[in-house]
């Protein structure tokens, strides 16, 4: 049994997420091999090299795969596919466009975001915006995985050991039907949401998008990412790309700080794994109150400049 | 140009599921059904591109029971001009359904696929992208804004940190995420003049295709629960709980 990583990557660094991925594979057992798609990543190749437990890092370093557009990538990935017995990419918004392909082009039926590993054919995911949880079987000769990395403790990165194997593929896949225009990354300081320890999220009880300053001079302080609810996105408070949520980013800190937040599922199923949860909110029947290990029911214009004064 | 637009009945996103006590699945007995939301808007953004004369004709599809005529008819009130029903009473994954719309798409030659780019009940967010697998056609996923421009249509794409625009070849398959548009309702007479739209139905078998599956739900449980934690009086006592009990601070 060997198992295919894609790794995820950005500016020539590996995605943390890539690391909850491997987690994963080690999970269902077996060698580990990880594959490096894009230009000029050669640096991602070699700190991939040493991640515990893989075995061999196959790189596809190609002008075609400069922007991982799945049109170009997927045809790579099948090129060496027969040699897996699982395919596993983490789910972030790269892995959720590329792995559906890939299962299509090689006729199998896809599992999503797993949160556990039963055996190496077995994986539970949530369903209803985690409301459920499916155990699924598997019985596709190559088994292709998408990877909630919140569910999985990331494998160690930059550990001395010896580099794994480098494999280099050579075959240039590009139909010319996909182009990259550009990219509008959000400018950010604080730590990326996914990978921060802790995490202050705003809902609607900010009341507008300036106040969200007040979060920011918390965050900053607990050297945290700053979250929102739908409820705030759709307000318009925030871009689109803080939101916590089943439709937004799933995140799981050390700590949670929900500020104005009410607490609808789709949002509580984003940030329900949180270790340690604390709600402020004025209304003290806030459905929020019933996941939090922490509750204070006060005025979040009063309580927070004075929380972020007592840290 | 013509649109395909893929939708798919799922329980209303307000409703709170329950597991069955057997664990085979979600108990929907009774339980309102709805389109999903993700496919509204995609239902939308076809109508838009119909009022800016970019459309010409809107085709709108589901695989699912002879109950999801309902949703069509939905469709067809927002806008849609026709619809299409692959009736099936067996559970379908992703990719089932990404085969069956291959069918139409091979028989519908549309110039432009729109689907959700999840459903709110499997979660599984596959089948725009295995349907672009399958038909070859390039896909833009997490859509936040489509514009089409000559041979070509330009998608702002919403992923982790920012947006991407990509260009991609007509035909294309677009996914719709939540940003894309804010649909609209559909009026009392245009829910009338629905009932009179063409509402065809054919069976997978009819299309040539096997829905068979690779993958097989062993069993559904409700999650486990988090207990509710204690209330504080204060700030200075929250500070002090989480530097002394919980020690995250």
């Amino acid at each position: 049994m060997t198992i295919l990583v894609i790794t995820e990557h950005e500016n020539g660094a590996v995605a943390p997420a890539t690391l909850n991925a491997v987690a994963a594979a080690a999970k269902i057992g077996g060698d580990i091999h990880v594959l490096v798609a894009g230009q000029n990543v050669g640096g991602v190749a070699e700190a991939a090299a040493k991640f515990a437990g893989v075995a061999k890092v196959l790189v596809a370093d190609n002008a075609a795969y400069a922007h991982q557009l799945p049109e170009n990538v997927a045809p790579l990935v099948t090129d060496v596919a027969v040699a897996y017995s699982h395919i596993l990419a983490p789910a972030t918004s790269n892995g959720k466009n590329l792995l559906p392909r890939v299962a299509a082009l090689l006729d199998v039926d896809q599992i999503s975001e797993i949160i556990s590993v039963e055996s190496a054919d077995t994986f539970k995911r949530p369903i209803y915006a985690g409301n459920a949880i499916a155990t699924v079987q598997s019985n596709a000769a190559v088994k292709v995985i998408t990877v909630r990395a919140t569910a999985f403790d990331p494998v160690a990165a930059g550990l001395p050991r010896d580099p794994a194997a480098v494999e280099h593929l050579a075959t240039s896949h590009n139909p010319g039907i996909s182009h990259f225009i550009d990219e509008q990354l959000a400018q950010s300081d604080r730590p990326e949401l996914t990978a921060a320890n802790i995490v202050v999220s705003g809902g609607r009880g900010l009341q507008n998008g300036d106040n969200f300053k007040h979060l920011y001079a918390l965050a900053d302080k607990l050297g945290a990412g700053v979250g929102a609810s739908r409820a705030a996105v759709d307000a318009g408070f925030v871009p689109n790309d803080m939101q916590v949520g089943q439709t937004g980013k799933i995140v799981a800190p050390q700590l949670y700080i929900a500020v104005g937040i009410s607490g609808a599922i789709q949002h509580l199923a984003g940030m329900k794994d949180s270790k340690v949860i604390v709600a402020i909110n004025k209304d003290e029947e806030a459905p929020i109150f019933q996941v939090a290990d922490y509750g204070l029911v006060a005025d979040l214009f009063e309580s927070v400049p004075e929380l972020q004064s007592l840290l | 140009m013509k649109i395909l637009v893929s939708i798919k009945r799922v329980v209303d996103y307000n409703v709170k599921v329950r597991v069955k006590a057997d664990n085979t699945g979600i108990d929907l007995a009774n339980v309102k059904m709805s389109m999903n939301p993700f496919c509204e808007i995609a239902v939308e953004e076809a109508v838009r591109l119909k009022e800016k004369g970019v459309a010409s004709e809107i085709v709108v599809v589901t695989a699912g029971p002879a109950t999801a005529q309902e949703q069509l008819r939905t469709a067809l009130a927002l806008g849609a001009d026709r619809a299409l029903l692959v009736e099936t009473a067996d559970e379908l994954t992703s990719l089932a359904v990404a085969k069956l719309l291959k069918a139409v798409v091979d028989k519908e030659q549309p110039q432009l696929v729109i689907l959700g780019k999840q459903a709110i009940d499997s979660d599984n967010n596959q089948t725009g992208q295995m349907l672009a697998a399958l038909t070859g056609f390039a896909q833009g996923t997490f859509a936040s804004k489509v514009e089409i421009a000559g041979d070509k249509v330009d998608v702002t794409r919403e992923i982790d940190g920012g947006l991407q625009t990509v260009a991609l070849n007509l035909p294309a398959i677009v996914t719709t995420d939540l940003r894309l548009n804010e649909p609209r309702y559909a009026s009392l007479p245009n829910i009338m003049k629905a009932k009179k739209k063409p509402l065809e139905t054919v069976t997978p078998d009819a299309l040539g295709v096997s829905t068979a599956s690779t993958n097989k739900t062993l069993k559904v449980e409700a999650p486990a629960a988090r207990s509710a934690g204690i209330k504080v009086k204060s700030v200075a006592e929250l500070v002090e709980k989480l530097k002394n009990e919980a020690k995250v601070i």
